[in-house]
């Protein structure tokens, strides 16, 4: 892949491919519709190799070829039920997939609860138990992101009517929402704008040599 | 049969890494990482019907000569090439992933540009959006314009060039009243999914099975 042959033919293959995409700021043309089913194609192709290589070689293939007693055996487990996973293919048989797909929603209820009481409730609440000492910025700004957190959750409690205090802090809830979905989306359209940068960059210094 | 098993399946699996997590001592201590790995190997299967799934409706595709075909053309050959690369790749280099192998030919000279271009394109809908979305009929569309206005302006140099406020502000949006906000949703949601795992592992929720 090193040699300046093959960089040149990929650069040349990676400039068409790019203007093709951005082709379709024109309109839906053919072009445009080549690249985004070969797109799809090579993305699926490159998923299949990287989980065969990543997860199912490794951890299945090599784990049977290398471990030895219990362990040996026990990893056929799974390797049975990614199999019953394929008995889909064959209408008589595929209520049998329930089995291995009930065995991943279970896995991901598990979780589920776990992940997400350690990795979000508990230290996002542990980052919201903030000091308020002093009069100060940043005591203020304490207290405006303890008022958000509280507001925001009590905008989505629909167990009871939004009037009265519920109907005002929700109103606050609003407004802190309303601030962070517009900084979002600013932060979200200069990310894909940078990406936009890069995109020229590369047709303008690798593929055109006009730019240093 | 037909749903026990599997509804059975289903809470021994959830409850089993429940309580491992809670008991990090044998025999539960290690089970969590090994119905991980399980999770990891059954999960790498459903890939082989994603694959026969795209396969099959594009092959249709092409047998009916339906408008277009041979976009689905396209399409199968860019993914037989891939996948031959991939085996290439093992079999000449020990990985699809050496820097040597062809596969790593495709991946950057083929998914990178396409995906990055495919994402860069999509500044060009949000703006369009964002003309259509911010326009500030009311207090809270207000907000949002003010808001959006002033991280575009706080993130680029134009921003700082025009007034020192524009990065300052930015950076303040940012830290907290965006993410106060986008605490309070994390939250909310982490828990809403906490208690529909709570359904699913108690067979309240079966909508999987059917």
């Amino acid at each position: 892949m090193g040699s300046p042959v093959v960089m040149v033919i990929g650069t040349w293959l990676a400039g068409f491919l790019t203007l093709a995409i951005l082709s379709f700021l024109y309109k839906d043309n053919p072009f445009y519709k080549l690249a985004e089913h070969l797109y799809v194609g090579v993305s699926a192709g490159y998923w299949l190799i990287y989980v065969a290589f990543f997860d199912v070689e490794p951890m299945l293939i090599d784990t049977f070829m290398t471990e030895t007693g219990v362990e040996k055996w026990l990893i056929l487990i799974p390797g049975a039920l990614g199999l019953i996973m394929l008995s889909r293919w064959f209408p008589r048989t595929a209520w049998l997939s329930r089995w291995p797909i009930a065995f991943t929603v279970g896995i991901g209820a598990g979780l589920g609860i776990t992940a997400n009481l350690q990795g979000y409730v508990v230290p996002q609440v542990e980052a919201t138990l903030i000091p308020l000492s002093g009069w100060n910025l940043v005591s203020l700004s304490n207290l405006i992101l303890i008022v958000g957190v509280v507001t925001t959750l009590l905008y989505f409690y629909f167990s009871k009517p939004h009037k009265g205090v519920l109907g005002g802090a929700a109103r606050v809830g609003v407004v802190f929402i309303m601030i962070s979905f517009g900084a979002s989306f600013g932060y979200t359209l200069m990310a894909r704008i940078s990406l936009l940068i890069g995109r020229l960059y590369f047709l303008l210094h690798d593929l055109l040599h006009v730019l240093d | 049969m037909k749903r026990s098993i599997p509804l059975a399946i289903t809470f021994l699996t959830g409850v089993f890494l429940v309580v491992s997590f809670f008991v990090p001592h044998e025999p539960f201590g290690a089970l969590e990482q090994r119905l991980l790995i399980w999770f990891s190997i059954v999960s790498g299967f459903t890939m082989l019907l994603g694959v026969d799934n795209l396969l099959r409706s594009h092959g249709r595709k092409i047998g009916r000569r339906n408008p277009g075909w041979w976009h689905s053309v396209v399409l199968l050959i860019g993914f037989a090439a891939t996948v031959v690369l991939g085996v290439l790749g093992r079999i000449h280099h020990g990985s699809p992933f050496h820097m040597q192998s062809p596969f790593m030919f495709v991946y950057t000279y083929t998914i990178v540009p396409l995906q990055g271009t495919m994402f860069a394109l999509l500044a060009f809908f949000i703006a369009s959006a964002s003309y259509r979305a911010f326009r500030a009929r009311n207090t809270v569309a207000t907000l949002l314009l003010v808001s959006a206005v002033i991280v575009m302006l706080g993130r680029v140099p134009i921003g700082a060039a025009i007034s020192e406020f524009f990065p300052a502000a930015q950076e303040w949006i940012m830290d907290v009243p965006q993410l106060a906000a986008k605490r309070g949703i994390q939250i909310g949601a982490a828990l809403g999914a906490v208690s529909m795992s709570l359904r699913i592992i108690l067979g309240i929720e079966r909508s999987y099975l059917s």
